[in-house]
């Protein structure tokens, strides 16, 4: 219903989104009713994330918030409340362990301290040299078949052991 | 008994209800005490806090009363034990991250928080564990936060949504993070921010300015009425023994409702300003040096009455922002001295249209009207920030599909969504205007030199919305007033309300400038709007007498170099003339450089006081401090003035009586704004100049009071002195935004750092008046030349 108080003065969206982030989010808008082009926020935010090594800046969010005619705090709202949504700078490869019932039934706890002393960080942080994310895993991310897991960037990993882990996060960029 | 009502049992009393009612609706009005954080009566439902549950027979558990809708036959019991025990243990849960801080919170002894925790809460907490900690940010001069304490009730954030339209505060994080604020640091810039103050449960936002000063209990509460706008908002102001400490808005369904402006609740913090008068003051040897009374009232008398000076030598001049009672007082001491060079309308360009003018400028509806129009037009209107309560109800109308549409010398950030919104260069609206009475099919054939115009899709748009709008309402706002075509704007508004059968309104520009017609503050009309008497002729009007020098001044409330409609000549004036008369309650630096005799008067909350509104409604308010040391009320300031001049008809014994003198001059008065025009204006054509001055006078600059308003200054409103472009504009006259520019009018030139603005029209610079920075230069609309230095 409110859109962009006029007193707040918004980025253009093309000063701070690229080309190709702009082009899917536009993509994203076509699905909504003209009324509610508001409902592709998610969309918008996680294409601006991506377009900034993982993490959404102040200024990406306003960059939407222009661009979806929405008040920028609507933005803020989503954008910290959702936790796949980072608004501070995280290491640039996000490793998220679960620790949800089933994980930590099968010894998550044991993967997640392994990672830990690995890189003498805590759950939550990010490695010095901004290379390791280690987020903390909210919810069951419904590979409980295969537990422990983690995902990283997006990929799932199952069955792990200190040693897998090893691997998979050696094999990092 | 109709079908909407139904009847309901509510601790053991039955009651009726209207369908659809939410529980909580009822057993306010029948006076039952349920407790509430998240409910408030002016905004949409939440049940987030869940503090009303109560008992409802036959639901399984305890439900929201605020969310509760009536149910025939429903019985509810508020005090049970269910209800009790859901009480007590939301209450519970509400406490534990609350940090119990109220011996150091200014909430205490008003907080909701406190007075429900006192009824429904333990006396020892069963939580152990750390309290949640927030950290706040800076969001302006005039709310103070304190985060910690925040029960996350969305009062603040739904106010902002849905009342003032603006959303500034919002809820981000999730669950135990979840925080109310703005996110960002950044100050609120909405110009009712402050009701967030009042409608806050807990001590997380309170005002700023009175931090840290008194306990609630120790206030002593008066009502008074806003001096700042033709709204009239009624507030209460609490005293801390003589002292205001802060001001809060008192509830009037059909005035203001809950809210007042932020101009209303801070203003007062301008009334202890180092400026105030406290002893009459004369000229000696150039200087203006303290005096006694006696003195300073013989020696204005002759200034006034100056051997060799004829009475059409003497201009009076007054501030629309005083009482109507010393506006009234003011044109009565002008005629008895023999004159009708008695004016208030300060900033006004073009008087030719006043014979043709109602009694005095009046809404033509209630302010409650204002919420239910189908279609209005708005005419050089920046309704949100020149009668910013007035904005919230027309916001209502927009939001409910009426169409709004505004013909303004710029584009004003609004809270709604406009219909059309034409913003065009100020000389250009008279046009857009003609385009508008014609798409109407108006009769506008008798006005000389119109142009062969065709209204296009825009015209046509707005035309159409008011003609099929059943209730619809053509506007005239505070820059009309200013404009240098108000009679055409006048003329034409007329014609679209006569063809359209849309309401004709005025906004009156300032608290009293209704109030100043009906009291005869003009040089044309005695009080009551009656005729001069002994037909004489009409007087000057203020830009007569400040354009050409006049031999003597009377000065009452204003401050020529902010209110005049070209400041610079007026100065020049004023520091011309052999004597200068000044009843006022603060020194400003024109003053001190202009004036001759200075009177001290009291000024707003210390005298008894009448302001008539912009619906015509008189509402009076009580002094309830004194004014600083030798100042007066301004009354007896004329009732002594009189008696040194010798003049019969002010012995007044009390300001009352003032009011009924002149009320016995107001009895046949009938409002109307639609007015039949003897003399139709010829068409103002648009100016060829490629550059042309727009502006307004600024919310924070209305009024001597405003003016020295610290923390309104410091808001985001009160920084204005700037000279605003368009993109196109800034690059026509190779300037950037943040640069410095030189602004030369009449000969003056100010500099001013440049900003740039896409909402001002190409081929103008928008320069606001009322302000020191501007106060050098001429006319708000006129022509400019702006480089860069
Ligand atoms: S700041 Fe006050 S009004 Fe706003 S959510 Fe918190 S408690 Fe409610
Ligand atoms: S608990 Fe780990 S994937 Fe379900
Ligand atoms: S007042 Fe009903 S849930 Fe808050």
């Amino acid at each position: 219903m409110s859109s962009v108080p006029a007193d707040v003065i918004l980025p253009a969206p093309e000063s701070v989104l690229n080309a190709h982030s702009i082009e899917e989010i536009e993509e994203w808008m076509t699905r909504f009713p003209d009324n509610q082009k508001q409902s592709a926020v998610l969309a918008a935010l996680s294409i601006a994330q991506h377009q900034n090594q993982g993490w959404l800046s102040t200024e990406l969010m306003d960059a939407v918030a222009a661009k979806l005619h929405m008040p920028p705090i609507a933005v803020y709202e989503v954008a910290s409340f959702y936790s796949m949504f980072e608004t501070t700078p995280v290491g640039r490869n996000c490793v998220a362990i679960c620790t949800n019932i089933s994980c930590m039934l099968m010894g998550s706890d044991t993967i997640v301290n392994h990672v830990e002393n690995k890189y003498g960080i805590k759950l939550g942080d990010s490695t010095e040299d901004g290379r390791i994310y280690l987020k903390v895993e909210e919810e069951c991310l419904a590979a409980c078949s295969g537990g422990p897991m983690m995902q990283v960037n997006h990929v799932y990993h199952t069955n792990l052991t200190p040693e897998s882990v090893d691997e998979i996060l050696d094999a990092l960029e | 008994m109709s079908d909407d009502t139904i009847n309901l049992t509510v601790d053991g009393k039955s009651l009726t209800a209207k369908r659809g009612q939410m529980l909580i609706e009822v057993t306010d009005a029948a006076g039952i005490d349920v407790p509430r954080f998240c409910y408030h009566k002016k905004l949409s439902v939440a049940a987030n806090c869940r503090m009303c549950l109560v008992e409802v027979e036959k639901a399984p558990k305890p439900l929201p009363a605020c969310a509760t809708p009536v149910m025939p036959d429903m019985v509810v019991r508020t005090a049970s034990k269910i209800a009790r025990d859901a009480q007590k243990g939301t209450m519970e849960f509400l406490l534990i991250n609350h940090p119990l801080d109220c011996p150091i919170c200014d909430q205490g002894g008003e907080c909701e928080l406190q007075d429900v925790a006192m009824g429904y809460g333990n006396g020892a907490s069963q939580y152990t564990e750390g309290k949640r900690v927030v950290f706040d940010k800076y969001i302006g001069p005039l709310i103070a936060t304190e985060m910690t304490r925040c029960i996350h009730c969305t009062r603040c954030v739904r106010f902002g949504e849905e009342i003032a339209g603006i959303r500034e505060l919002g809820a981000t994080g999730r669950g135990e993070n979840v925080r109310i604020g703005t996110y960002i640091e950044k100050s609120v810039v909405s110009e009712v921010s402050g009701n967030v103050i009042d409608i806050c449960p807990v001590g997380a936002l309170t005002a700023r300015p009175s931090r840290y000063t008194a306990r609630s209990w120790e206030l002593q509460q008066q009502p008074s009425v806003s001096p700042h706008d033709s709204v009239g908002s009624n507030v209460f102001v609490h005293m801390d023994g003589s002292t205001i400490n802060r001001v809060i808005p008192r509830e009037n369904e059909s005035i203001n409702e809950v809210w007042i402006a932020d101009r209303d609740r801070f203003s007062y913090q301008g009334l202890n300003n180092q400026d105030r008068l406290q002893s009459p003051m004369v000229r000696v040897d150039g200087e203006l040096q303290p005096c006694d009374w006696p003195t300073a009232l013989s020696t204005a008398a002759k200034l006034l009455r100056a051997e060799g000076q004829d009475s059409s030598d003497l201009g009076v001049l007054v501030s629309p922002s005083i009482t109507v009672e010393e506006l009234y007082l003011t044109q009565k001491l002008a005629r008895a001295l023999g004159t009708n060079n008695v004016d208030h309308r300060l900033g006004q360009l073009d008087f030719s249209a006043q014979d043709s003018a109602p009694v005095m400028p009046w809404l033509g509806m209630q302010l409650n009207d204002l919420e239910t129009l189908d279609a209005a037009l708005l005419i050089g209107s920046n309704i949100r920030k020149d009668q910013p309560i007035a904005a919230l109800r027309l916001r209502k109308s927009a939001l409910k599909g009426g169409a709004i549409s505004f013909i303004n010398p710029r584009q004003f950030p609004l809270h709604f969504e406009a219909s059309v919104s034409i913003a065009t260069r100020y000389d250009n609206m008279v046009s857009e205007l003609y385009c508008v009475a014609r798409a109407a099919g108006a009769d506008v054939g008798s006005m000389a030199d119109a142009p062969q115009l065709d209204p296009n899709d825009q015209h046509q748009s707005i035309a159409d919305s008011l003609q099929n709008g059943e209730r619809a309402a053509v506007m005239l706002g505070n820059i009309c007033v200013q404009h240098p075509a108000y009679a055409q704007l006048q003329y034409l508004a007329n014609a679209v309300a006569n063809a359209t059968g849309a309401t004709l309104g005025m906004l009156p520009e300032r608290s009293n400038t209704a109030g100043a017609w009906l009291a005869g503050a003009v040089p044309h009309r005695a009080a009551g709007g009656n005729a001069l008497s002994g037909s004489a002729a009409a007087g000057k009007n203020a830009l007569q007498m400040l354009d050409e020098p006049m031999k003597a001044y009377l000065l009452v409330g204003c401050e020529i170099e902010f209110d005049a409609a070209r400041p610079a000549y007026a100065s020049k004036a004023l520091d011309s003339a052999d004597g200068v008369v000044a009843i006022s309650a603060y020194m400003s630096e024109g003053l001190s450089r202009c004036a001759d005799v200075v009177l001290p008067a009291a000024t707003f909350t210390e005298t008894f006081g009448t302001y008539v509104n912009a619906t015509g409604a008189w509402q009076s308010a009580k002094g309830t401090t004194s004014p600083p040391g030798d100042a007066r009320p301004a009354w007896k300031v004329f009732r002594v003035l009189a008696q040194e001049l010798e003049l019969d008809g002010f012995g007044f014994d009390s300001p009352e009586a003032v009011t009924k003198e002149l009320q016995s001059h107001c009895g046949s008065v009938t409002l109307s704004n639609l007015a039949t025009f003897d003399n139709v204006p010829a068409f103002y054509a648009p100016s060829s100049e490629t550059l042309l001055r727009a502006g307004e006078t600024p919310i924070y600059a209305t009024d001597p009071i405003v003016r020295r308003s610290q923390p309104l200054q410091k808001s985001m409103d009160g920084k204005q002195a700037f000279a605003i472009m368009s993109q196109t504009q800034a690059a026509t006259l190779s300037v950037a935004d943040g640069d410095q520019v030189s602004v030369q009018q009449n000969g003056s030139a100010v500099s001013l750092p440049a900003k740039v603005d896409n909402s001002i029209p190409d081929g103008c610079v928008w320069v606001p008046t009322g302000l020191p920075e501007t106060q050098a230069l001429g006319e708000l609309f006129g022509t400019i030349k702006v480089s860069k230095v």
